[in-house]
C-alpha cells in the first residue's frame, strides 16, 4: 500500500517555541553538542490504489490547504514511499527504502 | 438585534459569549458548527475553547467546518464577526484575518487579567472605545503568540489593522505586542483575550473600585449593536 509522506516545518525565520523548549531540555540533560532544535510534523497519507501524478497534485493541494498554514509553516517534502515510484519536492530528494 | 455564537466540538466559552450578548441587550442565538445555517443572525461570535483538541493546529480543523462557509460568505458581505481566542485562531486559519498564532514563547499556558490598549476604534467591535483607551479583560491561552512576517506586520500596522496591543507584560511572545487585529473593512475582529468574561459586575477582573467589577468586555458587544444600528 503506497504511503505519501508530507513533512511540514515551522518557517525558519519565525519562532519555534517547541523546538526552543526541547533544546533547553537537552542542555539541562548535559548535552552541549546540539545547539538548536526545530520541531515539525510528518503526515503519512495512505491510498488503496497506485499513486499517480494526479494523486500527488491532490496531496500537494491538501498539504498547502489543510496540513500546513503558509503564514507560519512550510511544506518541506512530499514523498511517496513503499511503492515503485519515488517522488520528491523542495529538494529533499532522498529515496526512502520501503 | 440577533447575535449568533457558534459551538464547535471542544468550544468552552460559547455559553459565556451567549450570556455576554444578552447582557449587551441583544438576542443571543446558539449556532452549530455542522449546520450550513446562520439562522438569520446579524452578527457572529466564534468563541474560545479547544476545538478538535487543537489537533493539527489550533483552530485549523474548525476553520473548515460546514458553517464556516456561511461565516466567510457573511464576513465578505460586511457582517460583524468576532473571534475570541480559539475563534481568533479559526479566523486566521480561514484567512479572514492576517497572521498566525503559535505556542506561547514562555512555554506554558498563561492565565491572567490582561491590560490592553485599544489601537483601532473604527471597527464593528471597538467603536464604543476611545482611541488609545486602556482596558483589562481576562487572557487564558497556550497558543497565543501572534506572528507574521516583518513585511506583513509593517503592512497591517500601516493599514491601521492592529486593533489591540498588550500593555505591560507581553504574555505570549506576540510580535509587536499584538493582541488582536481587524480586517480591512473593520467588520471582522479577532483577539486572544476574552471580552466575554468581563461583562458583568461580580464576575470580571478586579478594578480599583471593587473586586471582580471589571466590565470592559461589554463594550465589544455594545459596539457591534451600535454598528448594526448604524447600517
Amino acid at each position: 500500500m503506497p504511503t505519501i509522506v508530507v513533512d511540514v516545518m515551522p518557517k525558519a525565520e519565525l519562532l519555534d517555541p517547541q523546538g526552543k523548549a526541547v533544546a533547553g531540555a537537552l542542555a539541562r540533560l548535559g548535552n552541549n553538542e546540539i545547539t538548536g532544535v526545530r520541531v515539525g510534523k510528518r503526515f503519512e497519507l495512505t491510498t488503496d490504489g497506485p499513486v499517480d501524478d494526479a494523486t500527488l497534485a491532490e496531496v500537494r493541494r491538501i498539504a498547502d490547504d489543510l496540513l500546513s498554514n503558509s503564514v507560519i509553516e512550510n511544506v518541506v517534502g512530499v514523498t511517496v514511499v513503499d511503492g515503485a515510484t519515488v517522488s520528491t519536492e523542495a529538494g529533499t530528494g532522498e529515496t526512502v527504502a520501503p | 438585534m440577533r447575535i449568533g455564537v457558534v459551538t464547535f466540538p471542544g468550544s468552552l466559552d460559547d455559553r459565556d459569549a451567549l450570556r455576554a450578548v444578552r447582557l449587551a441587550d441583544a438576542e443571543p442565538v446558539a449556532l452549530w458548527h455542522g449546520a450550513h445555517d446562520l439562522d438569520g443572525v446579524d452578527a457572529i461570535v466564534l468563541p474560545g475553547g479547544f476545538s478538535y483538541g487543537d489537533y493539527l493546529r489550533a483552530g485549523a480543523i474548525a476553520a473548515h467546518a460546514p458553517i464556516m462557509a456561511e461565516v466567510i460568505d457573511a464576513a465578505g458581505k460586511g457582517m460583524p464577526v468576532l473571534g475570541i481566542c480559539n475563534g481568533f485562531q479559526m479566523l486566521t486559519e480561514a484567512h479572514l484575518l492576517p497572521g498566525g498564532l503559535i505556542r506561547n514563547d514562555v512555554g506554558t499556558f498563561v492565565r491572567r487579567d490582561q491590560a490592553l490598549r485599544v489601537e483601532q476604534t473604527d471597527t464593528a467591535w471597538t467603536n464604543g472605545f476611545t482611541a488609545g483607551q486602556e482596558i483589562v479583560i481576562p487572557l487564558k491561552n497556550g497558543e497565543g503568540g501572534f506572528i507574521a512576517s516583518d513585511d506583513e506586520l509593517d503592512r497591517i500596522e500601516g493599514e491601521g489593522r492592529v486593533a489591540f496591543r498588550y500593555l505591560g507584560l507581553n504574555p505570549n511572545g506576540s510580535l509587536r505586542d499584538i493582541a488582536g487585529v481587524t480586517n480591512e473593512r473593520g467588520n471582522v475582529v479577532g483577539l486572544m483575550p476574552h471580552p466575554e468574561h468581563a461583562t458583568e459586575i461580580g464576575f470580571g477582573p478586579d478594578t480599583a473600585d471593587a473586586m471582580r467589577s471589571g466590565i470592559d468586555g461589554l463594550t465589544f458587544f455594545t459596539s457591534a449593536i451600535r454598528a448594526l444600528q448604524a447600517v
